[in-house]
């Protein structure tokens, strides 16, 4: 079967620095996979990269079999990759319930009660049905990541790309959005998630790719990454987080 | 007493007060038709000057920072008097409302992208992640958002461009402070123009008080 999302030979630069330092990745449908790795090693780009929110120096990103590139062909892809940010990036400035109609019916063309119809039902699955009618500023920031789940899921995308969904939430509002994570998984969409939360990882993730300074040091099943990782780099990695 | 009767003479008030009212419809007609018009050219340029073409944003920004140096009533003259010798003869009122519109359209230019610069990256990723058009992430995310965020600023310069409608009375505009000075020659008395002073602050203190009201209520919303 194709991969849904390949990447090849990816090389994207800040300036001097070097982001991302040539990177090969084959992603199949249906897969979760978890991007581990130290600050500044590059995952947040390497996702980012897929639906071009970051553009790249060198190397070729294929969607679905689009490529993706600056043209008429990016909305399309765009469609078709979901993605949920660490800041959540929620409009203030619409309720809760227009946040996650809005894309519907401007993208997919989908009628006010069709949209409406969805994005409740949607709201219902992560678990803020009775919030529907507030504004972003007035939810917690897991009940926020979570309409931003439902926001994603409302365009029925192929791929979820998760950029440290969890890394802005207080400690007690972690397990919520992971709880939706969770499930999610369990329904076949291809997820990418790049996460400081190894257990998650641990349990969800189908594969666990382990990048530092720019480069896809190791990757493999998360028993094998975990529990017998081959490279020295994720090894100091591991004992370093897993000591606290 | 002389000086109740000097400036605020009833008689001539009374007498004079059907001018000075068709020089108010003027005035706001003129700048109720150079706010809207400045609006729409100034949030036009703003975005051109933000994302347009290179050559488009160079000449926006041109085109906002000569018309924010040139004093509004040299700006006036050239329009009335100098456009004439090419040919270009506009009317008073076409002449102050092009005038007005013209530098009011560059400094609202500069308002509108101070509010669209002021929204997070956030919101610009979201929306292109979600698959929105350029068109539809600025109508549906940018704009509602940052328009609200330059209410205060705009409002001043509403109240700007109102208090400069009396400019066109050099170019024998029939507007407030023209006629009021024609109803001071007639009535050989100063009355109306303390009147016309009068009704600029009635019409303009409720603005000036609304503005001060929309920063109060941002610094509360600020936390």
């Amino acid at each position: 079967m194709a991969p849904i999302i390949s990447m090849k030979g990816v090389i994207k630069r800040f300036g001097q620095f070097q982001a991302l330092r040539g990177i090969d990745l084959e992603v199949t449908e249906g897969e979760v996979l978890c991007i581990i790795g130290p600050s500044g090693s590059g995952k947040s780009t390497l996702i980012r990269c897929i639906n071009l929110l970051e553009t790249y120096e060198v190397g070729a990103v294929v969607v679905d079999g689009i490529l993706v590139q600056e043209d008429q062909s990016l909305q399309a892809v765009r469609r078709e990759v979901g993605m949920v940010f660490q800041s959540f990036n929620l409009f203030p400035h619409l309720s809760v319930l227009r946040n996650v109609m809005l894309a519907p019916m401007r993208v997919r063309g989908l009628t006010m009660l069709e949209a409406q119809k969805r994005a409740l039902e949607l709201l219902n699955r992560v678990g803020i049905t009775e919030q529907a009618d507030k504004y972003p500023a007035q939810l917690s920031g897991g009940q926020q990541q979570r309409v931003a789940i439902a926001r994603a899921l409302a365009m029925e995308p192929k791929v979820l790309l998760f950029d440290e969904p969890t890394s802005a939430l207080d400690p007690e509002m972690v397990g919520e959005v992971l709880d939706v994570m969770r499930s999610l998984a369990q329904t076949g969409v291809t997820m990418i998630v790049v996460t400081h939360e190894m257990g998650f990882a641990r349990q969800v993730g189908d594969r666990v790719l382990f990048m530092d300074g720019g480069l896809i040091v190791e990757t493999g099943t998360p028993e094998k990454i975990f529990d017998a990782p081959q490279e020295e780099r994720t090894r100091n990695f591991l004992k370093a987080i897993l000591q606290h | 007493m002389r000086l109740i009767d000097t400036f605020f003479n009833a008689r001539v008030f009374i007498e004079t007060l059907p001018l000075l009212w068709t020089g108010l419809l003027v005035t706001i007609e003129l700048g109720v038709f150079s706010i809207v018009l400045g609006l729409v050219l100034g949030l036009g340029l703003a975005l051109l000057r933000l994302y347009g073409p290179r050559f488009l944003q160079i000449l926006a920004r041109l085109y906002i920072d000569l018309f924010r140096s040139v004093p509004l009533l040299v700006l006036l003259i050239v329009i009335y008097y100098a456009l004439p010798f090419v040919g270009i003869r506009l009317s008073p009122f076409a002449a102050a409302t092009t005038a007005l519109t013209t530098v009011s359209g560059a400094y609202t230019a500069e308002i509108f992208r101070a509010g669209i610069e002021a929204i997070p990256r956030g919101q610009f990723e979201a929306s292109m992640a979600l698959g929105l058009s350029w068109r539809q992430m600025m109508i549906d995310i940018i704009l509602p958002q940052a328009v609200k965020v330059v209410i205060p600023p705009l409002t001043n310069n509403c109240i700007n461009v109102m208090k400069d409608t009396a400019l066109a009375s050099v170019v024998a505009m029939p507007d407030l402070l023209k006629q009021a000075t024609q109803a001071q020659a007639l009535a050989a008395n100063p009355t109306p123009l303390i009147s016309a002073a009068v009704i600029y602050i009635l019409i303009l203190w409720p603005l000036v008080l609304l503005v001060s009201r929309f920063e109060k209520k941002m610094k509360v919303g600020t936390r």
